[in-house]
């Protein structure tokens, strides 16, 4: 079997699903390094305090804001207000393609089913509101054996596998 | 026609299996009913008023024998042995049972066929032009586009939750069979003055309650960069349409609130972007899928007559007979229209033996068309007497294409939740009264289009007569519009005034009709004529 998406990711992290130690919920973080603990604060707060290392991303927020500021950025928090919100998604995969690989945590109302999706966008670690069966994400996460586009993971798209 | 590698096999089962655990998890009530919705919903799963109804993806309505059989199978083991042909070239399948939907995803899977994103907010089922392969008039068969898009639209995790559904079209001919400016994304592939092949590029059209003809944002895109040109489309949309109003979130509406320069300009940029990322396809992947549509194994030295002795014959060759580009060979199309029945319905006997005359007499291809009919593309002339006696056996042979009787309805009050009305049975009245064979030839084209709703699954807003039902305080009531079209002179259609019941409506239609047969000047097709004398040259026949 080719590998999939599930395999590594955007900001390093061996993309496992084993416990790393420190709180319950740390099996749904797909990093190595460890977790910043300054909090989240609004874009607007980020842009304004130039010591702030870690930001909340609403959902109607232009991540492109941030482009500057990618150095000193450790924690990018998206939030879906509700999971047909889908605007997270693109927020995500812009902040990889301009080169940021600090943390991307997802929040709010992120279902089972969505997760595989994220993690393609180049979220690294969840903390939705409502907990998450283990046995459920990951066979979720496993579930595509491959994928047809691109997008900020590192799976190769099924038509250059075809080509090569 | 496009066969599976092991990839695109593996993607499919592995939706069946990703299907069959979102199931299960909502059976065991691991989900609620509101988070299951959505997921059911990609893959094609309504629920409808009296069970779920299934919808299937014919991609860009191209079909084979085996992939028919199937549809015919599953609607004897799973439905109530009929399926109903949609106006997105797709399937759908009305009294499914939730527990049964995971296996019947299973054998669709078994002859290459899904449900993948064929409802909910997703991208939908690429169309196509039913000729496409078959017609003289195109310039490329748009199929292999057709289907790259389908492959990269499968599944993009970017546009995971987009804001509302997503429709795209592809064409490669001047006339346009495929309502292209009634899509979200509409591509026309031209050529320009160097001789390169392109895509024109429409965007923001759509019918429902808010109804837009698409704007032409690019007049030249080079094919092999399409895969960027259409992110970039859905990310200027996913990120900035509104999500506080499912009425305003089609991206129809963010073209129409930014104005087609701004949209343009945000696409171009993005564009851009995604272009010096480098992720389109190649040239060998594009060579790879056209392969897959190089034209049959055409016979030459064909005889170009046609036995026109049987007048029932004959008549059914004139309405139902397209030009086809091989010489020897012509287009039939098989209406799925005969009066008194319900439009687009077909029987899993109907089904097979359709199966039949495309593996005997048409190269193993079908065509499903958005105007809810069939096709066979590749048939020789000798052989049409022969199909059109099966066809005419089994109930199939109705001469009406393009005219007053082949009526594009939605399924309306009698299935779907959404409807205020009734759509089948105001069909069935119209084709009725109009049934006669001399009157229907005499009125010529004629488009007649019913929804049941303002989300206009039936297209009124393109029929050259319209028909919307409302709800009135609580009885059915019918608005008439008249003036649209779905081809390459879109428009769109207008309402006439004060809605009717039931029976009125039938009356009006025909008033606005024989209004039309008192007024055309020679040559003149219905819509011709209103155009020429627009909405006052009709109103005071039509309401006294």
């Amino acid at each position: 079997m080719v590998d999939g998406p599930r395999a590594g990711g955007p900001g390093g992290g061996p993309g496992t699903l084993e416990p790393t130690p420190g709180g319950e919920r740390d099996w749904l973080r797909f990093r190595d390094d460890s977790a910043p603990d300054e909090p989240a604060v609004s874009l607007d707060a980020f842009l304004d305090q130039s010591n702030a290392g870690s930001v909340r991303i609403e959902a109607g927020d232009d991540v492109r804001l941030l482009g500057p500021h990618l150095e000193r950025l450790r924690l990018v928090e998206i939030d879906f207000p509700k999971f047909r919100d889908g605007r997270g998604f693109s927020s995500a995969r812009i902040l990889r393609e301009m080169g940021y690989d600090g943390e991307i945590k997802a929040t709010g109302e992120v279902l089972v089913d969505l997760i595989y999706f994220m993690r393609r966008c180049g979220f690294d670690s969840f903390a939705p509101n409502v907990p998450l069966d283990r046995a459920d994400v990951e066979s979720v996460l496993n579930r595509y054996p491959h994928v047809y586009q691109h997008a900020a993971d590192a799976a190769v798209p099924i038509w250059q596998l075809r080509h090569g | 026609m496009y066969k599976y590698d092991q990839y695109d096999q593996a993607m499919v089962d592995a939706r069946v299996a990703d299907f069959r655990d979102q199931t299960r998890r909502r059976l065991e009530g691991k989900m609620t009913d509101d988070q299951f919705k959505p997921l059911r919903l990609k893959n094609g799963l309504y629920l409808q008023l009296h069970a779920y109804m299934l919808r299937v993806a014919i991609p860009y309505g191209t079909l084979d024998s085996r992939q028919m059989r199937k549809l015919a199978y599953i609607a004897r083991t799973y439905d109530r042995g009929y399926g109903h042909f949609t106006t997105r070239q797709n399937i759908q399948y009305n009294w499914i049972k939730l527990e049964d939907a995971p296996d019947i995803l299973a054998d669709l899977a078994t002859v290459e066929m899904h449900a993948i994103q064929t409802s909910g907010e997703s991208i939908r089922n690429i169309s196509a032009d039913q000729y496409a392969g078959a017609t003289a008039d195109e310039i490329i068969d748009p199929r292999p586009w057709a289907e790259m898009i389908r492959q990269m639209t499968t599944f993009m995790p970017e546009f995971s939750y987009l804001p509302r559904k997503f429709k795209i079209a592809v064409i490669a001919a001047e006339a346009d069979r495929a309502a292209l400016r009634w899509h979200d994304c509409a591509l026309r592939i031209v050529q320009n003055e160097a001789g390169e092949i392109g895509f024109q590029v429409f965007a923001g059209g759509g019918m429902g309650r808010t109804p837009f003809i698409a704007y032409k944002i690019r007049e030249f895109l080079p094919t092999n960069q399409i895969l960027s040109y259409l992110q970039a489309i859905l990310r200027v949309w996913n990120r900035n349409a509104r999500r506080d109003n499912i009425h305003k979130q089609r991206m129809k509406i963010l073209v129409h609130e930014l104005g087609e320069d701004e949209f343009r300009r945000q696409v171009e940029e993005e564009f851009e972007h995604f272009l010096a990322r480098g992720e389109d396809f190649p040239q060998a992947e594009y060579d790879r899928i056209a392969a897959y549509f190089a034209p049959p194994p055409f016979e030459t030295g064909l005889s170009e007559e046609i036995d026109r002795s049987d007048p029932d014959f004959a008549l059914w060759v004139d309405q139902q007979v397209a030009a086809h580009k091989a010489p020897g060979y012509a287009i039939v199309n098989i209406s799925l229209k005969p009066v008194g029945q319900i439009p687009g319905d077909i029987s899993a006997e109907q089904m097979e033996l359709v199966a039949d005359l495309a593996e005997r007499y048409s190269f193993d291809e079908l065509r499903a068309t958005h105007a809810q009919n069939l096709v066979l593309p590749h048939v020789r002339k000798q052989d049409l007497h022969a199909v059109w006696s099966a066809l005419h056996e089994a109930g199939l042979g109705e001469a009406n294409l393009d005219l007053v009787t082949d009526i594009i309805a939605c399924p309306g009050l009698d299935y779907c939740t959404l409807a205020n009305a009734r759509s089948i049975p105001v069909a069935q009245k119209i084709a009725e009264r109009f049934a006669d064979a001399d009157r229907q030839k005499d009125l010529g084209e004629l488009k007649i289009k019913i929804s049941g709703c303002i989300n206009a699954c039936g297209h009124h807003h393109a029929g050259h007569i319209g028909i919307l039902g409302v709800d009135r305080k609580g009885t059915e009531n019918y608005q008439l519009l008249l003036g649209g079209s779905g081809d390459e002179e879109t428009s769109q259609a207008k309402i006439t005034g004060p809605g009717f019941d039931e029976a009125g409506i039938v009356d009006a239609v025909e008033r606005a009709v024989e209004r039309y047969r008192e007024i055309r000047e020679p040559g003149e097709r219905f819509l011709d004529t209103y155009r020429r004398v627009g909405m006052d040259g009709f109103k005071e026949a039509i309401y006294g």
